[in-house]
C-alpha cells in the first residue's frame, strides 16, 4: 500500500546506491530540510485561511470570500503583499537583534518538527527523548519574544515581551506535568513507543479521569504557551497595539505570524501523539469488520485529522472566550492548573503501579 | 470551606466556558445565522433590519398633506441643529391666520441618525426611511426640503 514510509525508504536506497554514505546522509538532510520549509508554506497558507474562516462563523459573518473560490486564496494574496512590503528597522533599535528575533522564532519552530511522527515509521528524528526534546525546546520560543520586545525600543514592545516571559515560564510546569502524566502510563519518553503503546486504544480511553484533566489542563497550558486568546497577553491588540511585534514589518512580521502558527500545529501535533494515539487508527475492543475499516485510513490521514481537530478546538477558544489580565492568568496557572495537575500527576502515578488502565 | 468553595469554582468555570463553547459551535454549523449582506452584488434583493436608520423623511398621503403642525420639537430635540422649521402663514376657510410650515429644512451632512427627532415628534409627521446610498458630487445636494411643495396638513391633525 501507499505510505510515506515506503517513499522515504525508496529514496534512501536509491541515494545508497548511488551515492557514498555522506553524500547520502548530506542530500537526505537537504531533502528533509526542503520539505520542511514546503510543510511550513503550505501549513502556514492553510492555517491563516483556517482560522479567517472559523472566525468569521463563530462570529456570525462570511470571513474572506472574494479571492479565488470562496476566499480560499486569500492567505496566498496576503503572503504576496507580505513579500513585497518594505521590512523596515526603526532607527532607536538594537539592529542586531531586532533582526535576528524573527529567524529565532522560526527556527525554534523548525526544531519542533524534528520528533514528531506524522505517520506510521515517518519521522525526521527518532530520538529516544522526543518529549522532553520538544517541552525543552519550545522554551526557547520565550527568548525570541523576549528579543524582539526588547530590541524594538518600544513601551510596548517592552511589556507584551515580560507578560510573555512570565506567561511561558509559569505554563511551562502544567504543560510538562499533564505531558508527564501519559509519560508515566506509557514508561517512555519516546514519539514511537507512546504511539505504538495506544495501538489497543488512545490514552484519552484508556487512562481515564487522570487522562481527561490532563488533556484539558494541556489544551490550556499549550493555548497560553503559543500566545493565542485568551491568554494572547504578549501581543493584546487591544491594550498594547500589538506588543512584542509592534515594529516589525513586512516578512520579518510574517515570520512571527508563521512561527505562532507553526508552534500551534506542533503543540497541537503532539497533543495528538499523547492522548488521541498520534496515528493510530481508531479501534473498538474486537469489532473486526470496524477495525479493518479504520485501518484501511492511510495513518498520515489519522494524524493530520486529530492534529487539525485538536487547533479547531484552539482556535475555538480564541473565538469564544474574552482575554484574561495578567493577574487572573497568573493566578489560573499558580492557584488552580499547577496543583490540579501536581495531584493528578498522583493520580495517574498510583493508577499506573496498580495497573487500573486497560 | 475553603476546599469546597475551590472545586466550585473549578466546575462552575468549566460549566460557564462550556455554555459559551456550545453557542459558537451553533454559530459556527448554523450558516443560515449569517447576518452580512453582500452589498454591491445583492442590490436588489437586499433585505435591511427593521430598526435600521437610513435618513429622515416625512410621509405624505394621496393629496400632497402631511401631518406636520410645525411645532418644532424636532428642531428642539436636534442635538446638532440638522432640522429648520421655516413658517408661513395660511388662511383657514373663516378667514383667520393660522400657523404652518412652508419648509422643514433637514440637513443629512448632519444628520447622525440619533432617532430623537422622530421620538420627540407628537403628531408623527416625520420618520426614518431605509435608503441609505446618499453619496452626491454637490454637498447642497444633502440639504434636503421634506415637505413636498404645494402640501398642506392634514385634516384633523392638531
Amino acid at each position: 500500500m501507499w505510505s510515506f514510509s515506503n517513499i522515504a525508504d525508496q529514496i534512501h536506497e536509491w541515494l545508497s546506491s548511488t551515492f557514498n554514505p555522506t553524500w547520502t546522509l548530506i542530500i537526505e538532510m537537504v531533502i528533509a530540510g526542503v520539505c520542511v520549509i514546503g510543510l511550513f508554506a503550505a501549513l502556514g497558507l492553510v492555517l491563516v485561511i483556517m482560522e479567517r474562516k472559523v472566525s468569521a462563523w463563530i462570529q456570525i459573518r462570511l470571513g474572506p470570500n472574494r479571492v479565488g473560490p470562496k476566499g480560499m486564496f486569500q492567505s496566498l494574496a496576503d503572503t504576496l503583499k507580505l513579500l513585497v512590503k518594505e521590512g523596515m528597522t526603526p532607527n532607536g533599535a538594537d539592529k542586531f537583534l531586532f533582526n535576528l528575533a524573527p529567524f529565532i522564532a522560526m527556527i525554534v519552530a523548525m526544531l519542533l518538527f524534528a520528533p514528531i511522527a506524522f505517520a506510521r515509521d515517518f519521522q525526521l528524528w527518532d530520538l529516544n527523548i522526543g518529549v522532553l526534546y520538544v517541552s525543552a525546546v519550545s522554551s526557547i520560543m520565550v527568548i525570541s519574544i523576549l528579543m524582539a520586545g526588547w530590541s524594538s525600543n518600544n513601551k510596548y514592545s517592552l511589556m507584551g515581551a515580560m507578560r510573555s516571559g512570565a506567561q511561558i515560564v509559569s505554563y511551562e510546569l502544567s504543560a510538562g506535568l499533564s505531558i508527564l502524566a501519559i509519560v508515566v502510563f506509557t514508561g517512555s519518553l519516546s514519539v514511537p513507543d507512546i504511539v505504538r503503546s495506544q495501538a489497543d486504544g488512545w490514552w484519552i480511553f484508556k487512562g481515564h479521569i487522570p487522562a481527561i484533566i490532563a488533556f484539558i489542563i494541556f489544551l490550556i497550558a499549550v493555548t497560553a504557551e503559543t500566545n493565542r486568546a485568551p491568554f494572547d497577553l504578549a501581543e493584546a491588540e487591544s491594550e498594547l497595539t500589538a506588543g512584542f511585534h509592534t515594529e516589525y514589518s513586512g516578512m520579518k512580521f510574517a515570520l512571527f505570524f508563521l512561527a505562532e502558527y507553526m508552534n500551534v500545529f506542533i503543540v497541537c501535533a503532539i497533543g495528538a501523539t499523547l492522548f488521541l494515539g498520534g496515528w493510530m487508527p481508531f479501534h473498538i475492543g474486537n469489532w473486526e469488520g470496524f477495525n479493518h475499516a479504520m485501518d484501511w485510513i492511510p495513518s498520515s490521514v489519522w494524524f493530520f485529522g486529530k492534529t487539525f481537530f485538536l487547533i479547531f478546538v484552539i482556535m475555538w477558544f480564541r473565538w469564544t472566550f474574552p482575554r484574561l489580565r495578567i493577574d487572573q492568568l497568573l493566578n489560573l496557572e499558580w492557584k488552580y492548573l499547577l496543583p490540579i495537575s501536581m495531584f493528578n500527576i498522583l493520580l495517574a502515578t498510583l493508577m499506573a503501579i496498580m495497573g487500573w488502565h486497560f | 470551606m475553603f476546599i469546597v468553595k475551590y472545586i466550585k469554582d473549578i466546575f462552575g468555570a468549566v460549566k460557564s466556558l462550556s455554555i459559551g463553547m456550545k453557542r459558537t459551535l451553533y454559530y459556527f454549523t448554523h450558516h443560515k445565522e449569517i447576518i452580512t449582506q453582500q452589498y454591491p452584488d445583492n442590490k436588489d434583493t437586499l433585505v435591511l433590519p427593521e430598526r435600521f436608520k437610513g435618513e429622515v423623511v416625512m410621509p405624505h398621503n394621496e393629496n400632497n398633506e402631511h401631518r406636520c403642525t410645525g411645532c418644532q420639537a424636532c428642531e428642539l430635540a436636534c442635538p446638532n441643529g440638522t432640522i429648520k422649521v421655516i413658517f408661513k402663514n395660511d388662511l383657514t376657510p373663516e378667514g383667520k391666520k393660522k400657523k404652518a410650515i412652508d419648509k422643514l429644512v433637514y440637513h443629512l451632512e448632519l444628520c447622525t441618525m440619533c432617532n430623537l427627532c422622530i421620538e420627540a415628534c407628537p403628531s408623527d409627521a416625520i420618520k426614518m426611511a431605509q435608503t441609505f446610498e446618499h453619496s452626491v458630487y454637490d454637498r447642497s445636494q444633502l440639504t434636503k426640503v421634506l415637505n413636498n411643495p404645494g402640501s398642506k396638513i392634514m385634516e384633523g391633525v392638531e
